[in-house]
């Protein structure tokens, strides 16, 4: 195979720089991992993603690619081996629907939970618990979303739900348990038995310090 | 013969993305009018589009596609023809960039503007001009996002700035000016004088119309609360 420099611009507690890493693992690219300070940011991140001046951004031959869902599917296109969209038009238009219903909806409203002041966050909680629902409703006792292997919509829940698992814990709000969430709360133990994902997610422990030390500096 | 049909609601940008590209395409499809969209939701649409019960709704051979940006790309999966992406993997993911951002923030933006009052209204206005000043300086170079031809992105983000244009007209702010935004003022008009986008957008007067009646509304609600 040709040369082929890739590079990844992330952050460590990003989860959308790990949906990223995950697509890239299961393709089995070789690239170059760059960690990027958000409070200092690198002139090179400004330069490949000026519109929003945030991780990730993947730099393919020095030309630059930004927003998660968007580098996905051209890693899909681009590194043709293990797909993580389906090949079916409706499928894949189903998994398209369900990403950006976690990207737009899920994943917002939860980090608004943990972020929301003491008043707004019952409001919050409601929200995010609906939209979790509305996932919960549509996954099925099938190990994957899409079929036999691990596809988009496996890699943006089950990301998200490892991340919720934590940031709750921290914030002290019971959002996802195995009692309101059976099967998104399953789906967590089938996250740590796929190799890939355990391999790019960063240690809970660490995350949770992470969120402690977050949350204190934004009060 | 498969059978496609699309559900929308005329006031509605988002189920012009869908026919333009069908049309676009030269597909054959039956247009299904969304009565009263914002009071009623009929059958089909509950049963097409059950997670957020919104038009547009595309129905191909009974199958259910939801949201207009999923829509645009399964037709473009299967109808090739003329078609709305580049072929180059990079090109595509530029195109897919932008139309990720006309959902994130001129979407936004569209309710934005005609729901909110006061503060946040002034926000929307100050977002809006941020919006432009990134489009101007970073998204166009050439005729259209697409390149010398419509694409994907241009009636996704055409879709919505249209709209915007009219709530200008509605709120009294004029953004998209030929001096302040030079290329965007030029991708717009260039947009709007596509035969694919004249022969099928609203009748200017009526939409302005409605949006009145709508704004007014909700600015009426607003002050009695």
């Amino acid at each position: 195979m040709a040369h082929e420099e890739v590079k990844l611009f992330g952050m460590w507690s990003s989860p959308f720089v790990r949906i990223v890493e995950v697509a890239l693992k299961i393709k089995g690219v070789q690239y170059e991992y760059i960690e990027e300070d958000l409070q200092n940011k690198s002139s090179l991140l400004l330069k490949y993603n000026p519109v929003y001046k945030k991780v990730p951004v993947l730099l393919h031959n020095g030309k630059p690619i930004a927003e998660s869902l968007v580098i996905v599917e051209y890693i899909d296109e681009t590194w043709k081996d293990n797909p993580i969209l389906p090949q079916d038009s409706f499928e894949r238009a189903q998994a398209r629907f369900w990403a950006k219903l976690i990207d737009d909806k899920c994943m917002p409203s939860l980090w608004r939970v943990f972020r929301s002041k003491d008043n707004e966050q019952e409001k919050a909680t409601e929200e995010a618990l609906e939209n979790l629902k509305i996932l919960e409703n549509e996954l099925t006792d099938k190990r994957f979303f899409g079929g036999e292997t691990i596809g988009l919509v496996d890699i943006a829940a089950k990301i998200t739900v490892y991340w919720v698992q934590v940031a709750q814990e921290v914030a002290g709000v019971g959002i996802i348990s195995s009692q309101n969430f059976p099967v998104l709360f399953k789906w967590i133990d089938d996250l740590l038995s796929c190799n890939v994902l355990k391999e790019t997610m960063p240690p809970k422990d660490k995350l949770a310090a992470f969120f402690r030390t977050h949350s204190k500096a934004s009060k | 013969m498969a059978e496609v049909k699309v559900l929308g609601a005329w006031p509605s940008p988002f189920g012009y993305r869908v026919i333009w590209a069908l049309k676009h395409k030269g597909v054959k499809f039956e247009y299904i009018e969304e009565e009263d969209h914002l009071n009623k939701k009929s059958k089909l649409r509950l049963q097409s589009n059950p997670v957020h019960q919104k038009v547009p709704v595309f129905i191909h051979d009974g199958k259910p596609v939801a949201e207009s940006t999923v829509i645009l790309e399964y037709i473009e999966e299967t109808w090739p023809q003329n078609p709305l992406l580049p072929q180059d993997p990079y090109e595509r993911a530029m195109a897919r960039f932008w139309i990720k951002l006309g959902e994130d923030k001129a979407t936004t933006l569209f309710f934005a503007f005609i729901r909110a009052v006061g503060e946040d209204h002034e926000k929307a206005t100050n977002e809006w001009k941020e919006l432009l000043q990134i489009l101007e300086k970073h998204g166009l170079g050439k005729k259209f996002f697409g390149g010398e031809e419509i694409g994907m992105a241009d009636l996704a983000l055409g879709s919505v700035v249209c709209w915007l244009e009219i709530f200008e007209e509605i709120v009294g702010v004029k953004m998209i000016e030929a001096v302040s935004f030079p290329r965007l003022h030029q991708w717009i008009q260039n947009f709007k004088q596509e035969p694919l986008i004249k022969d099928n957008i609203p009748d200017r007067q009526k939409l302005v119309s409605f949006f009145k009646h709508r704004r007014e509304a909700i600015v009426a609600a607003a002050k009695a609360s």
